[in-house]
């Protein structure tokens, strides 16, 4: 087995990337898009134009000037974006993947540049929630960046022209960095975003399953999703081969409020784990020797117990609460407040707490929600009721809907619009208001539009993704006066929980980003062997399995004939003849069409021991051959051999010693009468 | 091992559906059903074959429930209640969701209006439906150790599934019951090719086999639409869920089309409610319903409203569904009671009814009056119809599924007699399926596949993993076989486990020395004509090509020939000890020294004999 990570990505909306080398199948798990890079990009419509760019023959102050001061929304790039993709995924021949695995929609995102590619025929699998979601997610970046088209016009050239005016000094390194990449290699991951027509014939070339659903590739892998809690649909993968098992655990969440629970328990026992939770390493969490102290529990009731435990759970609907108040407030004051929030789980958390809690007090304000797909993906929360937490499976048993949106939407509380320009917006548009419009990086969508008309009102509040703010997110909208609040919502496994999950998964060889490893001291894990990986090296596994098993039918294995040792009682042999197969992961044999039973010939091919000549002699006169014995020492060391000279009924002679036995003559029938004598003489099969 | 199936409930009959099926020690209940045309004791599946002490918990891994319908669920509140199993209950999300619509409506009906004893309670159905773990479609469960589960759409009706069971190597399929086509929003069954020591399938219609479903809903609309314009009342009685929703959906889209405007209702608020949990549930209706269900949820009816009891007598034409189905107690009954009499109206019978229930009555022969249950006699002078179209499957949907899976065996169960054991004589005679059809408490066993474990060997593996092809010329064409077969050798060893390994690898395994036995000789062949040592090996090879016949492939070079593990060289020396007889002397012989192993013992002959005969 062999693993490669081509990339350790970035927080919930970049997930990380490993091609893995797996019973000599290639498989790619997730396959995203790195989409903070578009913040490079200026929003449309920009205020500076493209005239900005005419700035190349300043003179050598000025640039000087330039590369001291702080970034401008004018240093940003003016040009119709380009996407971000794996710089290293171009490296691997598309043709040579045979199995594409996709966690979550954020791993499909970058799917389309994949298959566009006509040798591309791998076997694609992903959760049918998945599926569903990143379809409505990649149609409403693709319509959202049409959009975009519209208004800045058409670029059609095939090379990503605006790097160019990139290259010169007075460039902003963080600009540079993001580009080129830190070792100035990245150029080549730039792609110009895919269409529609692209996503669909994508799509077509999904297998789409359930949780716990066991396929079957080639025969030989048995693949399965199982629930990781991060968001509606998302996974971790389980993979049985003829060579032992192997588990991939990405970021998970153990209770969530809107998806199905983190399932660990299907995750216990494997031989290999790949742990790819990058984002515990966002939280500057202290990770000292007391969660080690809880390894001790060796129940694994107590220790599922105490990673089930409701604090984060509780921390997170805290967070919505908060987020719901500061909304509120705003609302008091006057102020509307737009969320760029669309992790799809907390949009919908959000959606229904803050159309309650409006729906309690004496407020009267519209909530909007503006997204090409966001009808399609309300309408949708409502029928999955099999992906989402037990309180809302309860709900589907007591015949209530699953996300309460539906009767606000009924009741015109909360409108949905496909887009700003949506003919009704307007008629029913009202201020103060709450906005979910996407998206989250701030350069598309109707969240541009909306945080340049609110971005001077100190009352209006803003909700943020994490870490949006603190890169360029905000820059072209400088000076902001709306109060601005970033939301950190869980987004993986925490660093002190990990132990305590491990000794409950019980893993025989264990893959840890270097990373992590280094963060966390994971000695104390009762693991065969820990292995760090890092980013674009290949680590190889060595064989897990001692011996490969091979099943053989029933009624195969009653049809052999057996052979007792004279030399070896404890052991009992059968030649075996039939059909190899592979079948569900599974090796068998199993009766072939020339079933070769105990009616044929059982005659012994091969043999072992030595041969006494005076025995064989012995035999032989029993037989009516008669012959007389030479013994020849060996010379200079060499093995000494014996010969028999047969004399009756026929001439020939037999050479024998350790090594073997030789039948010299040409009478058949003496032939195999020797040979049958020798056969009476030594063990065979 | 074997497996053994036990047919406590729908066995050569409808009703009561309940099969606990064997597999390699574990106990699995398959459906609990009640049958609706018995009162009696016979009404549940008789559980005391299972247990005498009662104790089903040990006795039973788990029960698994195929859909909502009474004849399936009906005994569950029953047994985990009353009988006191505690075990797991595996159902699909949508029978979780509307088994206790079902259960609780039965319930209501037998104790409110027929006035029988409460054989179980709304709190039973209550605490029975808490124990239920919902499945998922395609979701594989590990429910112990050894017993694995999977459900796969069945399309009867929302949320049937057919259920995949396998212990150890043995696996069988309990089909509950299935439709092999689409309907009006439910898709056909769909089950993977799967390896089955048995399969247990329903047999409704074992006899009929139906065309395309269309004509007969064109039937029964017009039918309705003849009714209501002649200002008649239509009537069709049918259970809460299932049935309601596809005929609904039907009026529903026809009322739109011809701009009716005679309402339709809904006899109690319970079946508006199921319509929202259809809603909820799309993703298991048909392909067509959920691709436009964002833009208009078919469950949505536009013309549907609530009856209220008041309207039975009200004037005026109107449709109405009214629970529950086959007239068997209820409000269906009570309507009936009054409407039957007069001929302008319809009665629109969907679906099997079972013997016994005044719907059977009804449809079987044209009866003039009926009793009802309490002794009442009704004059039926209403128009009958009888809705032809059914979500079972007919005869040629089971021989399909049955050559789809080609299980080892097969059990028809949910059939009548007559028409089972003409489907049964069916299938051993054209499939060449073991077939059975027990009677209720019959056992059938029927023995189940194993493998032996053993441990294989690399080189075993590498061996075969090749590809061993075969070229032939037939007539024009080069066909390419791969004759691929594992050959091997099984070594055990007392208290350890079986090893596959390859010939070569035998002694090693054993702690022996390899002994080669060969055999050799210099065999004198006659030189034809003024040919060179090359010229001779090539006269040889034609030779041997002519007249061996498993002699394939020969390889040839300057001196030497091979064939198989036959190899031959031309002998220089004067005096060879592998030479017999013949002396060197003469001038037009030469010697081929040869030697070959026992496995080539027969080939090796061959070539020599080809060889002398050149002499």
């Amino acid at each position: 087995m062999e693993l490669t990570c081509l990339s350790k990505g970035d927080g919930f909306h970049y997930p990380p990337c490993h091609m893995l080398n797996l019973s000599g199948f290639r498989i790619l798990i997730d396959c995203p898009l790195d989409l903070l890079a578009l913040t490079i990009f200026s929003p449309l419509p920009c205020d500076v134009g493209i005239e900005a760019y005419g700035q190349n023959d300043q003179n050598p102050i000025e640039k000087k000037q330039k590369l001291e001061r702080q970034m401008t929304p004018d240093d940003l790039v003016s040009a119709e974006p380009w996407y971000k993709t794996i710089k290293t995924l171009h490296l691997w021949e598309a043709s040579l993947i045979d199995i594409v695995l996709i966690s979550n929609p954020m791993g499909l995102l970058g799917l389309p540049f994949l298959t566009q590619n006509p040798r591309f025929c791998a076997k694609i699998y992903m959760t049918e929630a998945t599926a569903k979601i990143g379809q409505l997610m990649m149609e409403d970046l693709v319509s959202m960046h049409m959009e975009f088209r519209r208004l800045h016009g058409p670029e059609d050239s095939s090379f990503p022209w605006w790097t160019k005016n990139l290259d010169g000094e007075e460039v902003p390194s963080v600009l540079k960095n993001i580009v080129f990449g830190e070792n100035g290699n990245d150029l080549g991951s730039w792609m110009r975003l895919y269409s529609l027509d692209d996503v669909k014939s994508c799509m077509k070339k999904v297998q789409d399953v359930k949780f716990s659903e066991e396929v079957c590739y080639n025969g030989t892998l048995i693949i399965k999703a199982l629930s990781s809690g991060l968001d509606i649909g998302d996974c971790n993968w389980l993979i049985n081969g003829p060579n032992g098992s192997l588990s991939y655990v990405s970021d998970s969440i153990f209770v969530s409020h809107h998806s199905k629970n983190f399932d660990f328990h299907g995750l216990k026992g494997t031989d290999v784990m790949i742990y790819s939770g990058f984002s515990c390493l966002q939280s500057a969490e202290i990770t000292d020797s007391d969660c080690i102290s809880t390894i001790s529990e060796n129940n694994d009731e107590r220790l599922a117990a105490s990673l089930l435990d409701n604090e984060e759970s509780l921390g997170e609907l805290e967070k919505l609460a908060f987020v719901c108040s500061c909304a509120a407030e705003s609302a008091d004051a006057g102020g509307s407040t737009l969320i760029t929030i669309t992790r799809v789980g907390i949009v919908l958390q959000l959606l229904e707490l803050l159309s309650n809690s409006i729906e309690s007090s004496s407020l009267k304000v519209p909530i909007f929600v503006i997204s090409s797909v966001a009808e399609e993906l309300l309408a949708y929360a409502n029928t999955i009721p099999e992906w989402l937490c037990e309180q809302r499976q309860e709900k589907l048993i007591s015949g209530e809907p699953s996300f309460d949106h539906l009767k606000f939407i009924k009741d015109k509380k909360i409108h949905l619009f496909p887009a700003v320009h949506s003919p009704n917006l307007i008629t029913s548009w009202q201020e103060p208001c709450m906005v979910f419009a996407p998206h989250w990086s701030l350069r598309l969508g109707p969240s541009v539009q909306l945080l340049q008309r609110w971005r001077g009102d100190p009352k209006s509040l803003l909700v943020l993704e994490d870490g949006i703010s603190s890169g360029l997110g905000l820059l072209p909208f400088r000076p902001i006066a709306m109060k601005i609040l970033q939301c950190s919502f869980l987004s993986g496994i925490r660093l002190q929980k990990f132990p305590t999950l491990l000794s409950l998964l019980k893993p025989k060889i264990l893959l840890v980003p270097d990373v992590v490893n280094q963060r966390i001291n994971l000695s104390t894990v009762k693991t065969k062997s820990i292995l760090s990986y890092s980013e674009n090296k290949m680590l190889s596994v060595g064989r897990i399995a001692e011996n490969a098993d091979v099943e053989i039918m029933a009624e195969l294995a009653t049809k052999l004939s057996w052979k007792k040792l004279r030399q070896r009682e404890n052991f009992g042999i059968a030649r075996l003849k039939g059909d190899f197969v592979m079948e569900n992961g599974k090796q068998r044999l199993v009766s072939g069409l020339d079933q070769e039973g105990s009616s044929g010939k059982t005659r012994s091919l091969r043999h072992w021991g030595t041969v006494a000549p005076e025995t064989l002699l012995d035999a032989l006169m029993k037989m009516s051959v008669i012959g007389s014995i030479e013994h020849r020492r060996g010379e200079n060391g060499a093995e000494g051999k014996s010969i028999i000279y047969i004399t009756n009924p026929s001439g020939g002679m037999i050479e024998t010693s350790e090594m073997g036995t030789a039948i010299i003559t040409d009478d058949e029938t003496v032939a195999s009468k020797i040979f049958q004598a020798i056969d009476g003489i030594l063990d065979g099969i | 091992m074997a497996i053994d199936c036990l047919v406590l409930g729908a066995g050569q009959e409808i009703g009561k559906s309940c099969v606990v099926v064997t597999i390699n020690g574990k106990k699995i209940m398959f459906d609990c059903g009640m049958h609706m045309g018995c009162d009696d004791h016979n009404r549940y599946p008789d559980f005391s074959i299972l247990s005498n002490s009662g104790d089903f918990d040990s006795t039973i891994s788990c029960v698994i429930i195929t859909h909502f319908h009474m004849d399936h669920v009906g005994a569950l509140p029953y047994f985990t209640e009353v009988c006191g199993y505690n075990g797991p209950v595996y159902m699909s999300y949508p029978t979780k969701a509307l088994s206790p619509l079902m259960l609780e409506d039965y319930r209501r009906i037998m104790v409110d209006r027929r006035g029988e004893e409460e054989l179980f309670t709304s709190a039973h159905i209550a605490s029975c439906m808490n124990k239920v773990i919902p499945l998922d479609l395609k979701q594989t469960i590990q429910v112990d150790e050894d017993l694995q589960i999977r459900a796969y759409y069945a399309g009867h009706v929302l949320g049937a599934v057919m259920v995949y069971a396998k212990v150890g190597d043995a696996a069988i399929v309990y089909t509950g019951d299935y439709n092999m086509t689409t309907d009006r929003h439910l898709g056909a069954a769909k089950i993977d090719r799967l390896q089955l020591d048995l399969l247990i399938s329903e047999s409704t219609y074992a006899t009929t086999t139906r065309g395309s479903k269309y004509p007969r809903e064109r039937e029964f609309l017009q039918a309705v639409h003849k009714c209501v314009a002649g200002g008649g009342k239509a009537l069709i009685p049918s259970f809460a869920l299932g049935r309601a929703q596809e005929l609904c959906m039907l009026l529903d889209d026809y009322w739109e089309r011809m701009n009716i405007k005679v309402p339709i209702y809904f006899s109690s608020g319970l079946t508006i409610q199921a319509n929202m949990y259809y809603k909820m549930l799309i993703s298991w209706t048909s392909q067509n319903v959920k691709e436009k269900h964002v833009t208009h949820n078919p469950f949505d009816f536009k013309n549907v409203k609530d009856f209220d009891r008041s309207l039975i007598h009200a004037p005026g034409p109107c449709v109405l569904f009214a629970t529950p189905g086959m007239l068997c107690a209820g409000f269906s009954l009570e309507v009936f009671k009054h409407w039957a009499p007069s001929p302008l109206n319809l009665v629109a019978l969907p679906g099997y009814s079972v013997a016994g229930t005044v719907g059977h009555k009804l449809m079987s022969g044209k009866p003039t009056t009926v009793d009802l249950y309490n002794g009442t006699k009704v004059d039926v002078r209403c128009k009958i119809h009888q809705v032809a179209f059914s979500p079972h499957t007919d005869a040629k949907g089971i021989m399909d599924l049955t050559k789809f899976l080609s299980p080892k065996n097969i059990v028809l169960v949910h059939g009548e007699k007559p028409s089972m054991m003409s489907l049964k004589d069916k299938i051993t005679s054209e499939l060449d399926i073991p077939c059975f059809v027990p009677a209720n408490g019959e056992t059938v066993s029927v023995a189940s596949t194993t493998f032996v474990k053993a441990n294989a060997s690399d080189m075993f593996l590498k061996i075969c993993s090749n590809p061993n092809f075969r070229f032939s010329n037939s007539s024009t064409q080069l066909r390419v076989t791969d004759q691929r077969t594992a050959d091997g050798v099984l070594v055990i060893e007392k208290s350890k486990k079986a090893k596959m390994v390859h010939q070569d690898e035998v002694s090693e395994v054993l702690h022996e020395k390899d002994h080669v036995v060969s055999l050799a000789y210099c065999c004198p062949v006659k030189v034809k004509g003024e040919s060179d040592d090359v010229g001779l090996i090539k006269q040889l090879s034609e030779k041997i090509s002519e007249t061996v016949s498993c002699a394939d492939e020969i390889h040839e070079s300057e001196t030497c020939l091979q064939v198989g593990s036959f190899k031959g060289s031309l002998c220089l020396k004067e005096e060879c000890v592998h030479r017999r007889g013949i002396s060197s002397s003469c001038s037009e012989v030469k010697f081929l020294c040869c030697n070959w192993s026992v496995a080539d013992l027969e080939l090796g002959w061959g070539i020599i004999n080809a060889m002398k005969q050149n002499l």
